[in-house]
């Protein structure tokens, strides 16, 4: 069957926010989507409120709406583009969940759409745990037993007739979203009544428990004529009982036999067919017990899954993109592959080399949440390594997370090996090397991890030999033992460490041995035909397949793995410097090492190296190409802390020189600059040690800021108060800061804080964006809403602003991008910080403008001028861009995957994802930012108030305007009597440690739609705690700032008052329209 | 650790470190791109002659048991390597690889850059080496393999046949409780005797599976000693070589289409276009993998197939008029299946009975079985 000539118009639908267990693997595949579609003649009509997308980017779609993922909206945008059909298969969970929706509610047959991909039947079949298990059943697949549970008794009951533990896990929620392991009654209650509460529909599976067991993963394709294909397999490392999506994987399935592999795969067919996915990808998820083989159907995704663009990037196979077009009816073997490109779609790929995925956990951001995995997803990203072996690619997994750096100093304690074995943690791998280190067997650490023996001998394997080079010496080494070393893919630094000399002194060495990367491809085939795509991956075999041309070409290094505050954002900086700069006619290499992103898709670029972001992998990569330029100023602070190193290695870095880059991040030298511009910035002072960090926080008077120098998203950051604050950080901090100094400044308490993205070559300045945050400062600028344009900062300080700005790219030379951030303090503007680099606001200020920051900041490195840009930017080369509507970007947070940790905001970075609302006036754009972060506003019932004395007389307007909007007010005793008084009508309720009933008593009983809860400063205390942890639990928004509080009534306003209406990203930046601003 | 060496006729040399047996072992060097499977592939008498080099890095992870011999030892000449396991782990392993082979007097060449060595193949088509499980010297060993015959004009499937005849009635067996290997029919409902060429035993489970009992005769058998044995069906199987010597087979084979359904596979499906008047070719590289699409044209849907041939048919050289092309490779457009128009015969060159690879094609047994049925009726 050819594609279908009765579609025209096609939706689709985006994920959302990045969220742990649904993040930027879906920007890969609706990306790709959009591209495929597109590329086939169909006009593509896209929905998603996540800004940080390359998929929203206006050239990608026809219409681009970034709007809230609701029903309300969707059909708002259905009935003015009136499209043909909707893709629900590439948007995750969340574009299922909407399909499904609109389909419920009828609005797809009202606007005669048709439902591609999986049909509704099907999706539920697959998503209701209890019709998948019969339909698993009907062809004879076991299923673990199981019983559904809406009540805590019956759970119970179950547990006591099959026994502990067992797998709870609640109804559509995503990435097993409060779900869990009971091993006893009481764990079994306490999670049951969590899992119930959270599930939309109440209900929880309750299950037998197959920890310990293999898991493995196989993802599929079917095409309308029922030709099925497995594109990969995946093995667990970490049995069952982890997450897939925490789990370190390898792909291909290592321990099988074809017997045991034919098997899965049969199974994963029949279930395909018989759940009805007629066409595109789906994973299926198995336990196979590792004693007789018995195999169990965990669960399947009917769509592309975090799995399927790990497959994608594993294979070089496009699932997604081979996914859309199935879905417009082609068949497999009518789809050529890109890669060998004589060869059909319709065929499995076969790989000649092994893939290591390792996750990348951030506990520590949340204290009070247990570092344990277990069958709820806790990741907030990932890497990927590929290697010839499966030492090679684990080696370069571990060193591609960037751990080092933070557990450098991690102490490792014999006395905790059995409990750092037994319970899976983020630590688990360090705590095995640990364990071999001191001599442990094979056998003992299988016995205590239940990892299959395979996996463990290679690793014991790679840490003797490491232990065996420790007795070499660099002078020493042979070539053959060089060769073994690095083909078990051992780094240069390790390599330097063993021999105690430094990495360049390794790297000298190795090549004078002749031991030199070379490079392979990622074929699809296994060199059974010729590959026509630079997808490559560095190794030591015989034969580089490199092959570079001579053409005129610039590397990006990328960001490597997700991580709260370096995250999507800064790929979508990298994958735009890569668009660009074949615009320019340029080749176009991007290194990077992680697996979900659009960079790493091989038809981003026009070279690929799958490589760990290192000194050493980086260099090797500039040797085979010898690029014009590298580009380090979008990849985040990864490439930042190579700039100087690869600068001094003589790497052509383009753009603001680094030693500028660093002389921002160096506290004196910057300080020293300030003064110089004459530009204030709080009172600051840098110490290295407890007494001096005391001595400067005196000086300085409290509340001040402590934190160490060089990290991204204010990892380690405190307020403190008081002198003990200061003592205790002092104490913990060090292992975060590196030997660099601990950076002190005077904290500024009720402050605007403003984020500005300006562009700069060298002679001009042109300010992209003034951001005022809706949080004050002490919020970290990446969790704090911000609005495109102010809306409360007087004139006179925007001046101020811009002049600064100024002032700052052009001292600092910068040539591209530069994020300044302000606080504004009693009309006083003091400048934060400056990192003459892409910022985390970058893709939003570019779609909220319409103008492409990051094209325009490669055109400024290759050397062009602003004026030469004057056509995207309607004419301006300096001052400030206009924006022609309200754009409001606002986080959004994984408290509800860390049960108990405090959701209050501080100045350090929590959020894992952002959305932007659009609006005529500032409420509605806040008012649809909300609801996109899923933490919709309340339009009437009860708001709790709780300020405090500073706060009281904001209180009491605000108090008015809740009144007003017909909103009943209950408040603690302070701020009652300041409403009373003032007369506001306000029923008064106990705090916590008052009596009750309390505002956690109202919260559970559910008589409260808003809470807002201002921090007495100094110390939470435990029930300020409570409050917010409950508001969260029960998904009731909880305002914990007087600023946002007041953007809160503006919304609930705005609710009243406007029409749900929409807007695509085209219609409101018409070249036209942008001319006459 | 000893160096293990595999020398190649076009002078070039690859060194590894050894495993398997100790030994000198000579043959055709080709390339399986299967992930899964080795044993299977170690055990395929069609890999008579030839040094096979597999594509997955990692081979030896699952150790070697009893079950998954598709004959009764290894047939491959060596085996290399990118990273061989020493170390087994599954719950039906029996003893690791290494000690397997190294029973069977495989040497084991581990540590190759097995994906320059397999462009090589790729571009250049395949070669013959030695391949030495304890060093010795290159230069000599390139001279050996320089001597040893070509693959074309090897009758190699009467050498690897059985020496006289066997029953056979063992059926599929689960690998796992959860295996769902599909209802066996009702035993000894057919008579089929199979010419042996260098048979895999899954074929002959999968024949007794659809209820027949198998008779394996060796590759001399005449034609009128097939028909002393009153078969209801007549299979025609793999095997290693070059088909075109195998002049008595195809005679055989001519005189009995007509008297008896046949059902060829591999070698059995060349042999047959030969006795029905066509001709085979030998392919660059052949088809050696599990990921191979084959285009069903009377179902009009692609099967993923298990495919090992050096040699194809020509498809021009086959009678239109009598015979019908049933099956086609996508990726290179060759011939992999076709059917006599009038008489009940079929074959194909790929592997429906998998061991390893996909089970895609396990319906053409059923097809067999099938065929038979009606054939009686008449
Ligand atoms: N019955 C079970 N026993 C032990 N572990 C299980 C069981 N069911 C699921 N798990 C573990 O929980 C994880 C999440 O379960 P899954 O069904 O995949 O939910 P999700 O939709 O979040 O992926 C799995 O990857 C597996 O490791
Ligand atoms: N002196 C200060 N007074 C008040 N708030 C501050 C001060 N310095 C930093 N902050 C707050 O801390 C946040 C993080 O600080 P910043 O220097 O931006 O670190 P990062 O490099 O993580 O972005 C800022 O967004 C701001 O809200
Ligand atoms: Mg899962
Ligand atoms: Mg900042």
């Amino acid at each position: 069957m050819p594609k279908r000539t009765d579609l025209k118009k096609i939706m689709i639908v985006g994920s959302g926010p990045i969220v742990i267990g649904q993040a930027c693997e879906f920007d890969y595949s609706g990306t790709q989507a959009c591209k495929a579609l597109r590329a086939e003649g169909y006009e593509v009509v896209l929905i998603n409120s996540n800004p940080a997308t390359i998929m929203t980017d206006p050239n990608l779609a026809d219409r681009t709406y970034v709007e809230p993922i609701t029903l309300d909206y969707a059909e708002e945008i259905i009935k003015r583009e009136r499209p043909c059909a909707l893709l629900s298969t590439v948007g995750g969970q969340t574009g299922l969940n909407l399909s499904i929706a609109l389909a419920e509610a009828g609005v797809l047959e009202k606007y005669g759409v048709e439902l591609l991909g999986a049909k509704v039947e099907s999706i539920k079949k697959a998503e209701d745990r209890l019709l998948f298990k019969d339909a698993m059943r009907k062809i004879g697949l076991e299923t673990p037993r199981s019983l559904l549970v809406n009540n805590v008794e019956a759970g119970v009951e179950f547990a006591a007739k099959w026994g502990y533990p067992v797998v709870l896990r609640p109804s559509f929620t995503l990435g097993g979203s409060g779900g869990g392991i009971a091993y006893n009654l009481e764990e079994l209650e306490e999670v049951l009544q969590r899992g119930i509460d959270l599930s939309p529909v109440g209900e929880v599976l309750i299950e037998e428990s197959v920890l310990g067991w293999k898991e493995f993963e196989l993802e599929v394709m079917r095409d309308l004529a029922d030709n099925c294909i497995i594109i990969c397999s995946i093995e667990n490392f970490d049995p069952m009982g982890v997450h897939t999506g925490d789990s370190i994987t390898v792909a291909p399935a290592q321990t099988l036999t074809d017997r045991e592999y034919q098997m899965m795969r049969d199974a994963s067919l029949a279930c395909l067919r018989e759940i009805g996915v007629d066409t595109g990808g789906s994973n299926v998820q198995f336990g196979l017990n590792p004693k007789d083989g018995r195999m169990v159907i965990i669960e399947m995704n009917p769509r592309v899954s975090r799995s399927s663009a790990l497959a994608s990037k594993a294979t070089g196979f496009p699932i997604a993109k081979i996914a859309a077009k199935l879905a417009v009816g082609y068949r497999l073997d009518e789809i050529k592959n890109d890669i060998t490109r004589k060869t059909p779609a319709c065929f499995e790929p076969t790989l000649d080399y092994v893939v290591v995925k390792i996750p990348r956990w951030q506990f520590e951001k949340f204290p009070g949440a247990e570092p344990v995995l277990g069958t709820q997803m806790k990741s907030v990203g990932e890497v990927m390594s590929i290697g010839r072996t499966f030492q090679q690619a684990l080696s370069k997994a571990v060193r591609s997370l960037e751990a080092g750096k933070s557990s450098a100093k991690e102490v490792y304690d014999e006395a905790l090996i059995p409990n750092r074995l037994i319970t899976p943690n983020p630590d688990r791998l360090a705590y095995i090397r640990f364990a071999f280190q001191k001599g442990a067997t094979v056998e003992e650490v299988q016995e205590l991890t239940n990892i299959d023996p395979w996996f463990l001998r290679q690793f014991r394997d790679l840490i003797v030999l490491e232990q065996e080079l420790q007795s070499e010496t660099l002078a020493g080494i042979t070539s053959g033992r060089m060769r073994e070393a690095k083909r078990a893919g051992i780094s240069d630094r390790w390599l330097a460490r063993f021999w105690n000399t430094g990495i360049d002194a390794v790297r000298d060495r190795r090549k004078q041995l002749g031991v030199t990367a070379v490079f392979n491809r990622v074929d699809t085939c296994a060199a059974e035909f010729e590959s026509f795509t630079p997808y490559l991956y560095s190794s030591y075999e015989g034969e580089c397949e490199a092959d570079p041309s001579d053409r005129k070409k610039v590397m990006i290094l990328g960001s490597g793995p997700n991580r709260i505050g370096q995250g999507i954002e800064f790929d979508y900086a990298c994958c735009h410097a890569s668009f660009a700069l074949q615009e320019f006619g340029r080749e176009s290499i991007m290194v990077n090492c992680n697996p979900e992103t659009v960079s790493t898709d091989y038809d981003t670029s026009d070279r690929l190296y799958f490589e760990p972001l290192t000194y050493e992998e980086v260099l090797n990569v500039v040797d085979r190409e010898k690029p014009d330029g590298v580009i380090v100023q979008f990849g985040g602070q990864t490439p930042l802390t190579l700039a100087l190193p690869l600068k001094a290695a003589g790497v052509p870095i383009i753009g603001t020189d680094p030693e500028n880059i660093d002389l921002a991040e160096d506290r004196k030298r910057f300080g020293k600059l300030l003064d110089d511009l004459g530009i204030p910035s709080p009172p600051n002072g840098s110490a290295t040690s407890l007494e001096q960090a005391v001595h400067i926080a005196r000086g300085l008077g409290f509340p001040v800021l402590v934190r160490p120098s060089y990290v991204l998203g204010g990892r380690a950051m405190t307020i403190a108060y008081d002198e003990d604050t200061v003592e205790r950080y002092m104490r913990e901090a060090v292992v975060f800061s590196q030997e660099r100094p601990v950076l002190i400044d005077r904290f500024l308490e009720d402050a605007i804080e403003v984020d500005v993205d300006a562009l700069c070559d060298g002679e001009r300045v042109l300010i992209a964006g003034i951001m005022e945050h809706i949080e004050e400062a002490g919020v970290h600028s990446g969790d704090s809403s911000c609005v495109l344009p102010p809306y409360s900062i007087g004139e006179s300080e925007l001046a101020v602003i811009r002049d600064y700005t100024e002032k700052l790219a052009l001292a600092l030379g910068v040539i591209g991008l530069m994020n300044v951030q302000y606080a504004i303090k009693d009309n006083q503007v003091y400048v934060l910080e400056v990192n003459p680099r892409a910022s985390r606001t970058v893709p939003y200020v570019s779609k909220a403008t319409g103008v492409p920051l990051p094209k325009i900041a490669v055109g400024l490195m290759l050397g062009k001028k602003l004026t030469d840009f004057a056509g995207l930017t309607g004419g301006r080369v300096t001052g400030v861009l206009p924006v022609p509507q309200f754009f409001v970007k606002s986080p959004v947070f994984p408290f509800n995957k860390f049960p108990g940790v405090d959701p209050a905001l501080g100045p350090e970075m929590r959020s894992t994802g952002e959305v932007m609302g659009v609006g005529i006036n500032f409420g509605e754009a806040f008012a649809k930012a909300q609801l996109s972060a899923g933490t919709p506003l309340p339009p009437n019932g009860t708001v709790f108030i709780s300020v405090n004395d500073r706060n009281k007389a904001d209180a009491v307007e605000l108090g008015r305007r809740f009144a007003e909007l017909g909103m009943e007010i209950v408040a603690t005793r302070g701020t009652a009597s300041a409403l009373n008084a003032a007369g506001i009508p306000c029923r008064r309720v106990f705090k916590v440690n008052e009596g009750r009933p309390n505002a956690v008593d109202l919260l559970k009983a559910g008589s409260l739609q808003l809470v807002i809860y201002t921090s007495t400063g100094a110390h939470s205390f435990s029930d300020e705690r409570a409050i917010r942890r409950t508001a969260v639990f029960y998904r009731v928004p909880c305002i914990t700032t007087m600023s946002a509080a007041r953007a809160t009534v503006e919304a609930m306003a705005s609710r009243k008052r406007d029409p749900i209406r929409v807007w695509s990203l085209q219609e409101i930046h018409e070249p036209a329209r942008l001319a006459e601003r | 650790m000893e160096k293990s060496i595999l020398a190649l006729e076009d002078g070039s040399v690859f060194e590894g470190r050894s495993f398997g047996a100790r030994t000198v072992r000579s043959g055709e060097v080709v390339f399986n791109t299967s992930i899964t499977g080795y044993q299977e592939i170690f055990t395929d008498p069609s890999y008579c002659g030839q040094i096979v080099v597999l594509t997955n890095p990692q081979i030896g992870n699952y150790g070697a048991n009893g079950d998954d011999c598709e004959s009764a030892q290894p047939f491959i000449e060596g085996l290399v390597v990118r990273d061989f396991a020493p170390v087994a782990s599954n719950w039906r392993s029996e003893e690791d690889a290494n000690r397997f082979l190294e029973r069977n007097g495989v040497p084991i060449a581990s540590g190759i850059d097995t994906r320059a060595l397999v462009r090589k193949l790729r571009s250049g088509g395949v070669l013959r080496g030695v391949l030495s499980g304890d060093g010795g010297d290159p230069a000599k060993l390139v001279e050996m393999a320089r001597s040893i015959p070509s693959m074309a004009g090897l009758d190699l499937a009467t050498q690897v046949s059985t020496a006289k005849p066997y029953e056979w009635t063992e059926s599929v067996k689960a690998c796992s409780p959860s295996e769902q290997i599909g209802k066996t029919a009702e035993p000894g409902r057919h008579h089929v005797v199979a010419y042996d060429f260098g048979i895999k035993r899954n074929i002959l489970r999968r024949l007794v599976q659809v209820g027949c009992r198998v008779t394996v005769i060796p590759a001399l058998t005449p034609a009128e000693d097939v028909l002393a044995l009153k078969p209801d069906g007549l299979f025609l199987s793999n095997g290693p070589g070059d088909p075109e010597p195998l002049e008595f087979q195809a005679g055989q084979v001519r005189q009995l289409v007509g008297k008896v359904p046949i059902f060829g596979i591999c070698l059995g499906h060349q042999v047959l276009a030969l006795a029905l008047g066509g001709k085979t070719f030998k392919l660059k590289f052949g088809h050696r993998g599990a990921n191979h699409p084959v285009l069903n044209y009377r179902t009009n849907r692609v099967e993923i197939t298990s495919q090992n041939h050096g040699f194809a048919v020509d498809p021009d050289s086959l009678d239109a008029g009598k015979i019908e092309l049933t099956h086609i490779n996508l990726n290179d457009d060759t011939l992999e299946g076709f059917r006599h128009r009038s008489e009940p015969v079929f074959c194909v060159q790929y592997h429906p009975e998998a061991a390893p690879g996909p089970h895609d094609s396990r319906y053409l047994f059923d097809d067999f079985a099938a065929m038979i049925a009606e054939n009686k009726k008449a």
